[in-house]
């Protein structure tokens, strides 16, 4: 189990983008697989910041990762306000250009690009994200 | 990420090099702000050196698309994007809302 902080801002997003590559290629993801991990974390990690804390600076995301057998395990907390995705929007896809407004498309990379993914909220840790991607799913 | 901006006959080539991610969407919508409220609507973006694009990214370019496209005055196309990142455009069903070039010269002769 490998774990690490990152203030909650939007300047942290590059390290989690390494933390998480590096956790892919640890985990013998090819180069596609190791940019879905880092995309779906990226967008969690900004929900986070934009949702959970309501802004830049409030909190920290600590994420730890293990690596099974056949899967890349990633758990993402936080200690904003308990996150409900039902709350977020499905994203409205193949719209006129016109009509497009930006709503819910990274919730749908992370269910897309991930083999499970799973919000709960505990009094005590807070916001548990946990996102599994197995090595074969490519 | 930087940014280059060159100015031709028929087009402005803006090229971004690195990460178009919640960080670094703000300076970029500036740039290309910019060019749009200079009033230049035919934009090739060389993506050859982008290595990732979240959602806020693609929002932005959407919202950059939508002032070029009205009234029929322009479009942003977009050259060299990476495979992996075309490929996570088109899950999403997004890809045909851009043109996407092999490489700049290609992009440049559209306009």
């Amino acid at each position: 189990m490998h774990t690490a902080s990152f203030l909650a801002r939007f300047d942290s997003l590059e390290s989690i983008g390494n933390l998480v590559a590096q956790a892919a290629r640890e985990a013998g993801f090819d180069d596609n697989a190791v940019y879905e991990v880092q995309l779906a974390v990226d967008e969690a990690a900004t929900n986070i910041i934009e949702h959970a804390y309501g802004g830049e600076g409030k909190g920290e995301i600590r994420i730890t990762y293990q690596i099974t057998s056949d899967s890349l395990i990633l758990r993402i907390y936080d200690r904003g306000i308990p996150f409900d995705p039902h709350m977020i929007e499905k994203p409205k896809l193949h719209l006129k250009l016109e009509e497009l407004s930006p709503r819910g498309l990274g919730l749908y990379w992370m269910r897309n690009l991930m083999d499970y993914v799973h919000f709960e909220f505990t009094p005590e840790q807070g916001n548990i994200l946990t996102m599994s991607k197995r090595r074969i799913a490519n | 990420m930087s940014t280059t901006i060159s100015e031709y006959k028929r087009c402005t080539l803006v090229t971004f090099e690195g990460r178009i991610d919640s960080n670094t969407v703000p300076a970029m919508e500036e740039t290309l702000k910019s060019i749009t409220d200079a009033g230049q609507f035919k934009i090739v973006l060389d993506m050859s050196k982008v290595t990732f694009v979240s959602s806020a990214g693609w929002w932005m370019l959407i919202e950059t698309q939508k002032t070029c496209h009205r009234y029929n005055r322009g479009e942003l196309v977009m050259a060299g994007l990476d495979e992996r990142i075309h490929k996570s455009l088109d899950l999403v069903g997004m890809g045909s809302y851009f043109k996407i070039f092999d490489d700049v010269v290609t992009a440049v002769a559209h306009f």
